[in-house]
């Protein structure tokens, strides 16, 4: 379930790249969207899972939700 | 906006981790003009430094040609260089590291006659010249044109660094308003220079010169700071703009670029009693 019903503005699939490739691929998404909306990124589950929150908590963002969807997590990210 | 290629995004990445840089800031880079006054043994690491951080557009201005003796510190150079122009080498070493930047080649004497036009096609300017004439050419170009300019010398296992920004601090003038008289100050060819300490003072011109167009805060404006890598202390002395100072000051009485070797040759008591006319 999404937080409130909120659907993502963007979507990106990230999988395949390494950390923090997958990181800045979703930072420079990020800087093209207005304060408040969401980005969805699919990441590949293990460390870019763990790194691409922590680094976009880092820059300020909020991490809404993490969904682990087998062997890729989807991850909520509102913008600053 | 242009979006990054798949290289360009993996290249500057560590860049646009930075909060300070990201995806904006490294555009600004890559969309700057930076002058380099001497491709010697400060504007070796600058150029490489503002290359490898994709500057785009990167002027080299120097009318040497490379020597057995530059190598030891002149790091954009390399053996099969010598002989050759060092604008050259500088550009293709430079050029070698990124193909994002272009190098413009200035294979010429910086005078009073071309330096106002040079520096007007530039954000920002480097000075990594040898010479008094050249440092006060430099800065006066720079106050004119109201370009910032990184200014440092080295000397022996010592440097300087300061950052100059017309209207926001002092200028080289303000800081030193009389050439040392001739003789009284020796050149790195008398007294030595350690490579390695061109290369720390040079690296921090970089960083001066990537703050300054990513308009991060924090630069040497209004600061002299004073290197000795022997006893490796690093120590900062303040510096005020100076009103009566005679390019920047309240009333500039250069108003255009003057005959910088006589003025050089001059003495502080000399000029107290000439009149500085362009």
């Amino acid at each position: 379930m999404r937080p409130m019903g909120r659907r993502p503005d963007v979507s990106i699939d990230l999988r395949g790249n390494p950390c923090p490739l997958n990181w800045v691929k979703a930072k420079l998404r990020l800087e093209e969207m207005r304060p408040g909306m969401l980005l969805e990124v699919i990441v590949d589950d293990g460390r870019p899972a763990e790194n691409v929150p922590r680094s976009a908590e880092l820059e300020g963002h909020k991490v809404l939700q993490a969904t682990a969807l087998g062997d890729r997590v989807s991850l909520l990210i509102e913008r600053a | 906006m242009t979006a990054f290629s798949e290289d360009q995004t993996e290249r500057y990445s560590r860049h646009i981790i930075l909060p300070e840089v990201g995806g904006e800031g490294q555009r600004r880079l890559l969309a700057a003009r930076v002058l380099i006054v001497g491709a010697g043994g400060l504007g070796s690491p600058v150029g490489l430094y503002l290359a490898a951080a994709g500057v785009g557009m990167i002027g080299v201005v120097d009318s040497d040609v490379v020597e057995l003796s530059n190598l030891q510190r002149q790091v954009l150079h390399g053996t099969a260089d010598v002989g050759r122009p060092k604008c050259l080498s500088a550009k293709e070493a430079m050029e070698g590291v990124n193909p994002d930047v272009h190098v413009f080649v200035h294979n010429l004497r910086l005078t009073s006659e071309n330096a106002l036009d040079l520096v007007r096609l530039y954000d920002v300017v480097v000075d990594g010249s040898d010479n008094f004439p050249t440092r006060y050419l430099v800065n006066d170009a720079c106050v004119l044109a109201g370009r910032p300019l990184s200014h440092a010398g080295v000397l022996r296992f010592e440097g300087q660094v300061t950052t100059i920004v017309p209207g926001r601090g002092p200028c080289y003038r303000c800081l030193y308003p009389d050439a040392p008289p001739p003789g009284a100050v020796p050149s790195c060819q008398e007294a030595g220079i350690l490579g390695a300490t061109a290369g720390v003072v040079g690296s921090i011109q970089a960083v001066e010169v990537l703050k300054l167009i990513l308009g991060i805060d924090g630069c040497l404006v209004g600061r002299l700071l004073v290197c000795d890598t022997r006893a490796m202390t690093f120590q900062q002395v303040p510096v005020a703009r100076q009103p009566d100072c005679v390019v920047c000051g309240d009333e500039a009485r250069i108003t255009e670029l003057i005959a910088y070797e006589e003025f050089c040759q001059m003495t502080p008591r000399r000029m107290a009693s000439q009149e500085v006319a362009p």
